[in-house]
Order: structure tokens, then sequence, then C-alpha cells
């Protein structure tokens, strides 16, 4: 016990002499918070709109009066033909293209049917399905507007009509960056906990001081211990800074406990910690072990849901989700702000990473031995 | 005088894949001896060593250390040795001070215990100045003595030393030596491996390692007799000529 | 010349001796490729929905039926009542919530109004929206079976085409922003934690002394990261048509140089880096505040630019990856030549310029 406190001491030191970490410790969560989520704009707005009206009839002008005062749409230019506006597009000065055809309000007049045609510069397929999303939702309204101006009460429910009311729970401002937020948080914690834990033991390799302390009575679960604390109150300390930049800045504050997060997080850390600590023990170099680590969070981040939905993935990557530590992080800390999970909610995710937890630094310690 | 043996192997070997590093190592260190553990740079000298201090199984043979089984009981080795690593392994980025309360605390020194060994240490060496300094601020002559007086701190049965004087003047080099006698007289047996063989001459008994068999182990004078040699040198020259390994 | 060669040698056997990173180096950029090419899609399917049925009749059936067959959707449980409702959100398994007003039918059939809720999780306020989107799309559906005698009157029919991209593959968007970023990053980051690792171990000092002019030493680190660089695009571009199906529309060579140009850039970018820090450690962490993330998130990669605060706009033309990624958007996927994308290529050339110069001036300084 005393030898574990010896050792702590030295690892503090250590890292508190490093200014580099120390800077890293601060300025992370918050550039981070800052920019991240201001940058990371799911949100369609400002759709470029090429509109080419044939018709140029009083409803087509109300119709292109209404999708820019949508507040989704931006009128970018006029285009007499389609292909002029085709070039808009290829210029990147259009998103969307709407064409309305000749004979439009006649044909409606008449009460027949007419049609509108949307092209939308499909590159980014979520951006281009949801801007036609908007505009048909636009397109739909305009038309029972039509409807309901032209066609006296007791004949418009001549028909059988469904009503659909929709309504948006646990964010009903549909604030992106309430989801956002969360899954930066957790990709904090991530960083911290799992990069810089696999430098450190490899440095000590590199150096050349493992050796001082293999040669030592040191016993096995001591060094590791050592190697694990600081950096767990490190990623905890991470964690709790960025709760209060989230507050200040953006007044996002978990709708469940505090301490549920904390407990998930200390859980997470552990096992995130034995990972770094693998990773550490495998490597050589401390170049092998980050391109090892960046290799490995790259790709649990991405696959982890931070920046698309799980659910759309095939289901091979969903699969690859349930052994992806980062994912049930992600997932519980967005659980835990927006909804307010409690830990009952969340028994299942508890349950997983307090395996990961015990897997990873199982694997650890076994690897880890002093003599070879 | 029967003295008490602290080190004792038998046929100690190891073995990577086809390689024999170290074969069949068979010797005896008395307590309170300085043995010198020559050889040529890739002889085996290292190899042998790191089966001795615990850090590498041996593939066959056996060997006590301070009377504790090399297989069965390398933790209570570790706790009677000391050892300081060619690269001085002290930690850099720590002051000395914090280097002694690291190394005093790891090896179950009592924090008082640590207190009056740690000043010392440093009134011997004089570094009270630079006490509180960043070890990285040392000059190598004083990083070497460094680390070997917190090898010493606990005052272990043995202290190895691997290749302790690599890189600095004679002058320095005797003050360590000085440092060496001085714990051999104490009682501390001294395990030291180099390939400067002008050392050898300070040793009370030396082996020479080649081709990972050694193939002499007396005193320095005995030895130089027998090769009728001037100098430990010409002993070791004649000894490693046909060496396939090495430099 | 010659001892160009031989130190090119020499850091070779650092890298292909090295196997571990070399397969992270190597590999790195085609796992980061399937895994954006298909994994991240913005298609929505299999989503896990709850129906809350205060009807219980052939009609709310037969809706329930027809979400239950429609690929977007799973419905995963029923619900009871209303309290049911959030929790079931809570649990985290439920997205959308469907409730059906009571005597839905009679309602429909009698009054020709009925009412049906979608209750949405908007977490992740996008996905809500497609999801009501496409619940909406289904009942819509139904609602015009029901009606197929009687059309509505006044119907505006909308005809929708997506350009370049019918499929809406998300690789389309993502390939331009893997190339991007693992490009920089092996690159940049690489090149500027193999300097330093000199510096760090001492040998630099050796390599200086030496009868090789310092200007050699830095070229021959940057020589081996420039080649893997050139296989990662090759690769790159393989996987991207072969097995993503991505279309090379403009032409190749145009897009092979910008490659070129890019890499060194990034190089440069690199060689800068190495100036400025003196330990790994040091680099690595730089290269990844300076790097990584600036470019996942004000390059394009992952989320469109237009939408972003002015100020990050602004900042997002100083990540060379930006730009690169424009060009390799118009010329890949569009198809567009040199005569649209000079510009671009003319600010990449500029910043190789800058950090170059920059680093040639510490260079003399401090190294």
């Amino acid at each position: 016990m005393r030898t574990l406190f010896f050792l702590l001491r030295k690892e503090f030191l250590q890292i508190f002499r490093n200014k580099l970490i120390l800077r890293m410790i601060f300025a992370l969560p918050v550039i981070q918070l800052i920019i991240l989520p201001n940058a990371a704009t799911y949100e369609v707005k400002n759709i470029t709109l090429s509109v080419v009206d044939h018709d140029h009839s009083e409803y087509s002008r109300k119709l292109i009066n209404k999708f820019t005062s949508s507040g989704y749409f931006k009128l970018a230019d006029y285009s007499d033909t389609y292909n002029q506006a085709l070039d808009q597009v290829e210029k990147d000065n259009a998103d969307l293209i709407v064409e309305i055809p000749k004979g439009f309000e006649g044909d409606l007049l008449r009460e027949s049917e007419t049609k509108i045609l949307f092209a939308a510069n499909a590159i980014s397929g979520q951006t281009a399905g949801l801007a036609v999303a908007y505009a048909n939702s636009i397109v739909k309204d305009f038309n029972s507007d039509i409807r309901s101006e032209w066609i006296s009460p007791t004949r418009f429910n001549a028909l059988p009509i469904i009503e659909i009311t929709a309504s948006n729970w646990f964010n009903p401002q549909m604030n992106y960056k309430k989801f956002i937020v969360p899954g930066v948080l957790a990709l904090l914690v991530t960083l911290v906990g799992f990069l810089m834990s696999s430098l450190n033991i490899v440095k000590e390799k590199e150096i050349g001081t493992i050796e001082q302390l293999n040669v030592s009575p040191i016993k096995k679960y001591q060094f590791i211990l050592s190697k694990l604390i600081p950096f767990w109150l490190l990623g905890l300390m991470v964690m709790s800074i960025g709760f209060l930049i989230s507050f200040i800045i953006y007044g996002i504050y978990p709708e469940g406990s505090f301490w549920v997060g904390y407990l998930f997080a200390g859980i997470y850390l552990i096992a995130l910690l034995g990972f770094g600590l693998l990773t550490s023990l495998m490597a050589e170099t401390q170049q092998q072990a980050m391109f090892i680590s960046y290799f490995f969070m790259l790709v649990f981040i991405l696959l982890g849901g931070l920046f698309s939905p799980i659910e759309n993935m095939p289901d091979w990557a969903q699969y690859l989700t349930y052994i992806n530590p980062v994912s049930y992080f992600i997932d519980t800390m967005r659980m835990l702000v927006l909804k307010g999970s409690s830990f009952w909610d969340l028994r299942f995710n508890f349950l997983v990473i307090i395996g990961f937890a015990i897997a990873f630094n199982g694997l650890a310690i076994w690897k880890y031995k002093k003599t070879v | 005088m029967k003295n008490e043996i602290v080190i004792k192997t038998e046929k100690l070997t190891k073995k990577f894949g086809d390689f024999i590093a170290a074969n069949e190592i068979t010797f005896e260190v008395y307590k309170g001896e300085i043995f010198g553990f020559l050889g040529a740079n890739g002889a085996g000298k290292t190899t042998a060593m790191k089966m001795l201090i615990g850090i590498s199984k041996p593939t066959s043979g056996n060997a006590q250390i301070g009377g504790f089984d090399i297989y069965k009981q390398t933790e209570q080795i570790k706790k009677s040795i000391g050892y300081m690593s060619q690269k001085f392994s002290l930690y850099e980025d720590l002051t000395i001070r914090e280097n002694i309360q690291l190394f005093g605390g790891i090896y179950g020194l009592t924090n008082q215990q640590i207190e009056v060994k740690g000043n010392g240490l440093i009134d011997k060496l004089q570094l009270h100045e630079e006490a509180d300094k960043l070890v990285a601020s040392l000059p190598l002559g004083w990083k070497q003595k460094l680390a070997f007086s917190i090898a010493i701190l606990h005052e272990p049965k043995i202290v190895f030393l691997d290749e302790p004087t690599g890189g600095v003047d004679p002058i320095t080099r005797r003050q360590f030596w000085d440092m060496i006698y001085e714990a051999a007289h104490h009682g501390i047996t001294v395990f030291v491996t180099t390939h400067y063989m002008d050392e050898a001459e300070y040793c009370d008994r030396v082996s020479i390692m080649v081709d990972g068999v050694i193939t002499a182990l007396d005193s320095p004078k005995n030895l130089k007799e027998r090769y009728k040699a001037n100098s430990m040198d010409e002993v070791f020259v004649t000894l490693a000529r046909g060496a396939k390994r090495g430099e | 010349m010659k001892q160009l060669l031989t130190f090119l040698t020499k850091e070779f056997h650092h890298i292909l001796r090295d196997k571990r990173s070399l397969l992270v180096l190597l590999g790195l950029p085609i796992v980061q490729l399937l895994i954006f090419g298909f994994a991240i899609t913005p298609e929505v399917r299999n989503a896990n929905i709850a129906i809350l049925d205060n009807a219980k009749d052939e009609i709310t059936r037969q809706i329930t039926n027809k979400l239950e067959n429609s690929k977007y959707f799973d419905i995963d449980r029923t619900l009871i009542n209303n309290e049911q409702i959030e929790k079931a959100f809570k649990s985290g398994k439920i997205k959308l919530a469907i409730v059906f007003q009571e005597n839905f039918a009679n309602e429909l059939l009698h009054t020709n109004k009925a009412q049906v809720q979608i209750i949405a999780d908007a977490t992740d306020p996008n996905q809500a929206t497609t999801l009501i989107n496409y619940a909406s799309a289904v009942i819509m559906d139904y609602q015009n079976d029901l009606n197929s005698q009687n059309k509505l009157p006044y119907t505006i029919n909308s005809e929708t085409r997506m350009l370049y991209n019918p499929q809406l593959k998300g690789a389309y968007t993502s390939v331009p922003g893997v190339m991007g970023m693992i490009l920089l990053l092996i690159s940049a980051m690489m090149t500027s934690i193999s300097i330093v690792k000199e510096k760090e171990l001492g040998t630099m000092e050796i390599l200086l002394v030496s009868p090789m002019k310092p200007w050699f030493v830095i070229i021959s680190k940057v020589i081996p990261y420039f080649i893997i660089s050139l296989v990662n695009v090759a690769t790159i571009l393989l996987l991207s048509v072969f097995v993503l199906g991505l279309p090379i529309e403009g032409s190749l060579f145009l897009l092979i140089f910008s490659a070129v140009l890019y890499i060194f850039c990034a190089l440069s970018l690199g060689i800068l880096i190495s100036t400025i820090t003196d330990t790994q450690q040091a680099a690595m962490l730089i290269s990844l505040l300076g790097l990584m993330l600036p470019v996942v998130m004000l390059s394009g990669y992952a989320f469109p630019i237009t939408n972003m605060p002015i100020i990050l706009q602004v900042l997002s033309n100083f990540v060379p990856a930006k730009w690169y990624i424009i060009i390799v958007k118009g010329v890949m996927i569009k198809g567009i030549g040199i005569s649209q994308i000079w510009k671009e290529l003319l600010i990449l050339t500029g910043m190789t310029i800058l950090f170059l110069s920059i680093s040639v001036k510490r260079f003399k300084i401090r190294l």
C-alpha cells in the first residue's frame, strides 16, 4: 500500500511537471466544446435554391414565396432553363433546383393534377434527403392551402382524412447542440483516457525506467494501479470541466442525475485505461502506441454513433457496436443529458461497461510480466 | 575462512529459440566480494545478469540469490537486491530528493529512514545545492554516483551493476569505484558487469564470458599468472581471440 | 545524391521494420473508407418504433401492418397506455411512438376525420424529422389507397431527381473527406513525429554532423511518407471505384495531380510542426489538436461548412483539407475541370510555400 502511494506521487509529479499535458487537459475540452457543437450543424437550413419558373403565374410566384419565407430555403438565382440551373449546382451556388412547369396554374385551376420537379445536389445524401423532405412538406402545405381556399368546407371532408400530428419529445426545440454536446463530452473523456494513458507506459519502456521498476519488489497490481489512477482522475476532471463549459456556454446540463453520469464515466474510464494499458504493453515505441491507439480510437468513435445514428448502419456495423465501448458511453451520455434516464434504465449499458473493464484490465494484468 | 555464499548458480542457461545466449553458467559469489562479470559485447553478460535479478526466466539450470530460489522466489530476491541499469534509470523529470523518496519508499523504508538515509546520501555526495533540482540537470558522472547510492539505499545483500561507468572520465570512474569499495566493506556484495578491463583489476574475483560460456573464473592476480599476462587486458584478449560473437 | 540514397535507405529500413506502424499506415485508410463508405449512410432502416393503439380495429391494424412491412420501421413493442410512452423512450430502445385515437375506424369512416399522433425522440433532431416524414408518408399512402377511387382535387405532385448520387450513397460525401483526412494525417503527423523522434533520441545531432546537408536529412525523412501517401491515394481510389462504386467523372490526371499537390502541402505542414516541437509526445498532441480535430470538424468532412457560424467558416479557410475536399468532390463526382478548380489549387500551392518558408527560417535558427 505504501508502495502504491510512492508510485502515485511519482506519477503525479511527472504529470504536473509536464506543461504540455497540463495545457492539453484544459485546452482540449474548451476548444472542442466551443467549436464542435457550433460546427456540427446537422440542421439543414439556408438551402440555396435555383428556381426555374416556366409558368410565371400568380400561383407559381406564391409557391416560390412559400419556399423563401419558410426559413429553410434561400433563393440563390432564377434560371431560364434547367440546364442553366444545373450549372449553378455544379458551381456549388445552388443546392436544390425547383422547376415549375409551364401551365402550372392553369392545370391546377382546371382541377387536374400538376407536377413540380426537384433536383438536389445529392453528394451529401443526408442533406439532399432532408432538403427534399422539407421541400415536399412545403408543397404539401401549399397544396392544402389551395384546397381549403378553393373548396367549401363540407366538400372538403367528403373524403376520409387521417390527421397526423407530430410532436418532438426531449428536445422540442430541435436543438442540435443538445444532441452533439453529450457526444463531445464522451469524446473528450475518451481522448484523455485512452490516448494519453497508452503513451505513458510506452514512454517508460522507451527510456528504460521500466526495467528499474521491474527489478524492484513492486507488485504487478501496484504498478498497474499507479498508471491507471492518475489518468482516471484526469479523465473525470476533464469531464467535470466539460460539464461546466456545457452549462456556461450552452446552458445544457443533465436532466438525469450527475452521479449516474460520474459512476458510468468512472467505470468507462477504467475500461478504457485498461485498453490503453494493453496497447502500451504491446507497443515497443511511443510512435507505435500512438498509431495503434489513434487507429482504434478513430474506428470506435466513428462507429460509436457520434456523428451519425447507429440504427442506420448496415447490420455488420451494428454488430460491431456491441463490442465498442465508446458507443455505450455516447449513448449513456445522451440518454442522461436529454432524457434524464435513470440508473435502472441504463442497467444494460452499465453491465456491459463493467464487463469491458474487467476484460481489458484482466488482459493487461495477465500480459504484464515483470519476468520475461 | 568460510564465507557465506550469496550467489550460487548451476548450469544456468538461457536460449532464444536455437540461439544459446548463456550456456550452463556455473559459479558462486561470496558475501562482501566485488565480483566482476566480464566479457565482450554480445558475450551474454547482460542476459545472464537479467536472469540473476529476476527479470528473465532461465531456460534451464538453477540458481539461488541471497538464498532465494530464482524460479520460485523472485519477489523475495527483488527485496534483497539493488540494481543499477545500463541507462542509469533515474527519473529525469524528478528531483534528486524525489528520486530518493520514491525508491526508498518502493523498497520499504520508513519515512524516517528515508529522511535520514537521504540526507546522508546528499551529504556524502555533496549535492546539497542540487538536491531539489531535476536529475536531468546533473552531469553524467553525478548521475552515476547518484544511481549507485540510491541502488544501495535500502542496504541490500547484493547490488547488481550493469556497465555502470560508461562515458565518464577516469577520475570520475575512480571515484565511483571508491564508492563500490566502501559498499563492499560494509558487507554488500557487488556484482558488476563491465567491458573495461582495467576495472577488472579492482575486483576480488572476475569471470570472463566468451560466446555465452564462462571460460575463466579467478582473481585477477591468478588469471594474469596463469595466462602469463601483464594486465587483464591481455588476459581478455587471449581468451576472447577465438570468439565468434561480439564486436 | 548517393548520400541522399543512403539516408533514404535508412529511413525505409526504419519504417519497414516497424511492422505494426506500417500496418496502421496502410490499413487505416482502408478501414476508414470501408466504414465511412458502408456504415455511415443517411438511409433510415429498421428504426424501432412503438405502437399505442387505443382503437385496435381493422384500420389501425392495417396501418400497423403497413408500418411493420416497410423497410424503415420495426415494431419493437405495443404499449397499453400513455404513461408507458415516456418510459419506452427513456429506455432508449424506441425512436418513434405512434398513437391511434380511440374508435379510429369509426371516426374515420363516419366523420371523415381521425387522429393519429406521431411522437419522435428528438435527441437526434435530424433522425426525428426523417422518421416523422417516413411515418407520415406510410400513413398518407394508406390514406390514398382508401381513397383510390376518389382522388383529392387540386393535387400537386412532385418528382425528385438526385443529382450526381442517385442512390444516395454515403460514400460520395465521405470518400473525399477520408482522402483529405488520411493524407493530411499521414503526411503531416507521421512526418513530424519521425523527425522529432530523431531529435528526441539524440540521433538528429549525428545526422546533422554528418557531411550530409541538413536539408537532405529532412527530405530523406519526407520521401518515405510521400510514397506511403501515394500508395494510400491509389488504394483509396481503387477501393472507392471498385468496391464502393464511386465514379470518376472528371480527369483522373487532374485528380492525381491535386492529390500530389495536397500531399506536398501536408508534408510541409509536418515539417513545420517538427520545427516547433521537441518531443514525440508534443508532436503528437499538437498534431491532434492542430490537425486532426480541425480537419474533422471544419473541413467539410463531417458537416457542411455553409451551415456554420461565420467565424468558423472563416477559420475553415485555413484548413488545407477543406480546399482539397472541394477539389475532389468537384473533379471526381461532378466531373468539372481545371478551369473551375484553379482557385483551390492555387490556394493549396500558396499554403505549401508558406509552410515551407516558415520551416526553413525556423530550421536555420533552431535546429
